[in-house]
């Protein structure tokens, strides 16, 4: 077990790194060290402040000596300096997390109770009225794209419920947990059932189909004949052994937004990672896309390694190749 | 599957004692492909949403017909007070503008109508573009093996670690925005699910008695690779690429609602929905729900014939796609 996850967290740092190469020529190299400068310097430097921001930046040095100065205060954890705002990257990245997870992790207990709940009762009574209901509804939710679903719920549960006089949620904007617990909640109520409908779907296909297969197994048979109770066949037996590819497929949709979840921040006006960092693509804040993006790929591969770790756990056989 | 198959014996067996001359000429050999095509044919969701979508592609062809039908351009502007009233607002839905107008006095319908042209040459186009990558590379990585596969399966691994939507829009922001620009990001930057999928079926196939024999045969490896193997993964390429195109729309969309799709005047419907922000709050509706459902019919019906074509063609559920 220490060995494979030893090899895997080695696999993931490779990845990681190529991850700053492939960011690094991107942002550092396209757009040419002179693109860069005036980017970073912003819109009305002039050629003056340019050429010391290059000079600071170490941008008219040999492009090996910049990469590694980039990757140099990066293993130390510093994500460099945003001129635009007059601040470290670290300090806007580190006011942006608690939002982008606030917003996921709520919708995430969303979508895999409501995707794992419909995928079981669709698979128990397979080709039922609920299951006719459950496929279609998941269907049509995964065939949603994620603003159009915000919008709506906007233009329906804020804009139409508050001109009538019930001004159940607010409009957009992000009270912190620790400022007022209840408006935190309200606030993030749309927002968590945008992206947990969006995305609870594709856990009601896959719970259903992965139920489906384990249930025409032999050991489902034996459990059912030794007289056990159906419900104890569902959920002990078939559930348990039908839930690893949903486990996988989470882990890897948590990873992912967690890095920012670009589409509803935007829609909700939450400022989290994925609103910074479009925010930063509009006004060339390079050192914060850099930032968001390298954050946001970390997260991507700690969630694979946790999940092939989780696997190897709950399946002996992974561990052997 | 094996109560039908039961029956389908049950049915076979009364028609068995028919002359022989009959029989031989009613049992014909039919191809994965027919019976594929025929399970197609006889899926009703599937058959209806083919039909929408032959009707999405009709309109997005004929849409200067339309426009010319109903009388006002793509991006004509109205005035005040026909386009927009005294305050700037748009104009909800009347007997002169159907679906009511936009932010610019312009005809929502007809805007609605030229957006399918975008949504569908990107949808269309990006995602061969995806699947010809995707497939090239997860084949070469494959047969190759060693050094090349490894390589290429980092490759893979690093652009599936990196949020798509971010590096998009970096990308198109540096490069500048445009129909091209955006088919080729998306396309670039989307192969890596492709390569996956298509590396893992070579692997199984790849030593195959047949691969095996026509290597004996002295085949080089293009010939291996593109005449004896690429065949027998086409089918789940197939199934891929019919499900990919309503993501990869709703991922045109998307790019477009950020303000880094089609440059404007140029009607699209993630465009649409981003102006329409600006004015939902002063009660027009119309502008952000008929280019809304317009998106999410076309994915609907994309997606139901998706399911439908991997139904069809990967029966045995390999619970590849979901």
């Amino acid at each position: 077990m220490a060995r494979f996850l030893v090899r895997r967290i080695f696999e993931g740092l490779i990845v990681m790194w190529l991850v700053t190469v492939g960011v690094f020529i991107i942002f550092y190299v396209g757009p040419g060290p002179r693109g860069v400068a005036r980017a970073l310097a912003g819109k009305s430097a002039t050629p003056q402040v340019v050429a010391e921001v290059s000079h600071r930046l170490l941008l008219d040095r040999p492009i090996w000596v910049q990469y590694w100065h980039f990757l140099w205060l990066l293993l130390h954890g510093n994500l460099g300096y945003s001129f635009y705002h007059d601040q470290s990257v670290n300090s806007i990245l580190a006011a942006a997390f608690p939002i982008t997870l606030s917003l996921v992790l709520g919708a995430a207990i969303l979508w895999i109770i409501m995707g794992v709940l419909s995928g079981v009762l669709s698979a128990v009574r397979a080709r039922s009225l609920a299951d006719r209901t459950f496929t279609g509804l998941a269907l049509f939710f995964y065939s949603m794209p994620t603003f159009v679903l915000g919008l709506l719920f906007l233009l329906f549960f804020y804009y139409e419920l508050t001109i009538h006089g019930l001004a159940l949620f607010p409009g957009s904007g992000y009270t912190s947990f620790t400022t007022n617990p209840f408006q935190w909640f309200r606030g993030l109520i749309l927002p968590w059932f945008t992206l947990a409908l969006v995305s609870a779907a594709t856990y009601t296909r896959l719970t259903r189909g992965s139920m489906l297969d384990v249930m025409g197994e032999d050991y489902i048979r034996t459990a059912r004949a030794k007289g056990l109770s159906e419900r104890r066949v569902i959920f002990r037996h078939s559930l348990r052994a039908a839930l690893t590819p949903v486990v996988t497929q989470f882990g890897l949709d948590v990873g992912i937004l967690l890095g920012g979840a670009v589409i509803t921040e935007q829609v909700f006006a939450l400022p989290g990672l994925g609103f910074t960092a479009v925010q930063a693509i509009t006004q060339q804040d390079l050192p914060i896309i850099i930032g968001v993006v390298i954050v946001a790929a970390a997260a991507v591969v700690v969630a694979n390694i946790v999940v092939d770790a989780f696997y190897a756990v709950l399946d002996p056989r992974v561990r052997l190749h | 599957m094996s109560a039908s198959m039961n029956a389908a014996t049950a049915l076979a067996e009364p028609t068995a004692p028919v002359a022989e001359g009959e029989a031989a000429k009613k049992i014909e050999g039919r191809s994965p492909w027919r019976l594929g095509y025929e399970r197609l044919r006889r899926d009703r969701a599937a058959m209806i949403s083919v039909a929408v979508i032959i009707l999405i592609i009709l309109v997005a062809i004929f849409a200067p017909v339309i426009a010319a039908i109903i009388g006002h351009g793509p991006n004509e502007q109205f005035p005040a007070p026909i386009g927009v009233n005294e305050q700037g607002q748009p104009l909800g839905p009347s007997s002169r503008f159907w679906l009511g107008t936009d932010t610019l006095g312009r005809d929502v319908l007809v805007r609605i109508v030229y957006g399918a042209r975008i949504s569908l040459i990107v949808g269309f186009v990006a995602t061969i573009l995806t699947v010809a990558i995707g497939a090239a590379v997860g084949l070469a990585a494959a047969y190759f093996g060693g050094f090349v596969d490894t390589t290429l399966a980092r490759l893979m691994d690093w652009l599936l670690a990196i949020p798509f939507l971010l590096l998009a829009i970096s990308l198109v922001t540096v490069i500048g925005p445009g129909l091209t620009v955006l088919i080729i990001v998306i396309g670039f930057l989307g192969w890596a699910s492709v390569g996956r999928i298509v590396r893992g079926q070579v692997l199984s196939i790849r030593e195959k008695e047949y691969v095996e024999a026509a290597r004996s045969l002295g085949a080089g490896p293009w010939r291996i690779m593109f005449i004896d193997i690429l065949p027998n993964v086409i089918a789940p390429i197939i199934v891929y690429t019919s499900l990919l195109i309503p993501v990869t729309i709703v991922a045109e969309a998307s790019l477009s609602f950020l303000g880094v799709g089609i440059p404007a005047p140029t009607a699209d419907w993630g465009q649409m929905i981003a102006d329409s922000q600006t004015v939902y709050q002063y009660g027009a509706w119309w502008y952000l729900v008929f280019p809304s459902l317009a998106l999410l019919i076309t994915t609907l019906a994309f997606n139901i014939f998706g399911d439908g074509v991997r139904d069809a063609f990967d029966p045995r559920g390999d619970q590849l796609f979901v």
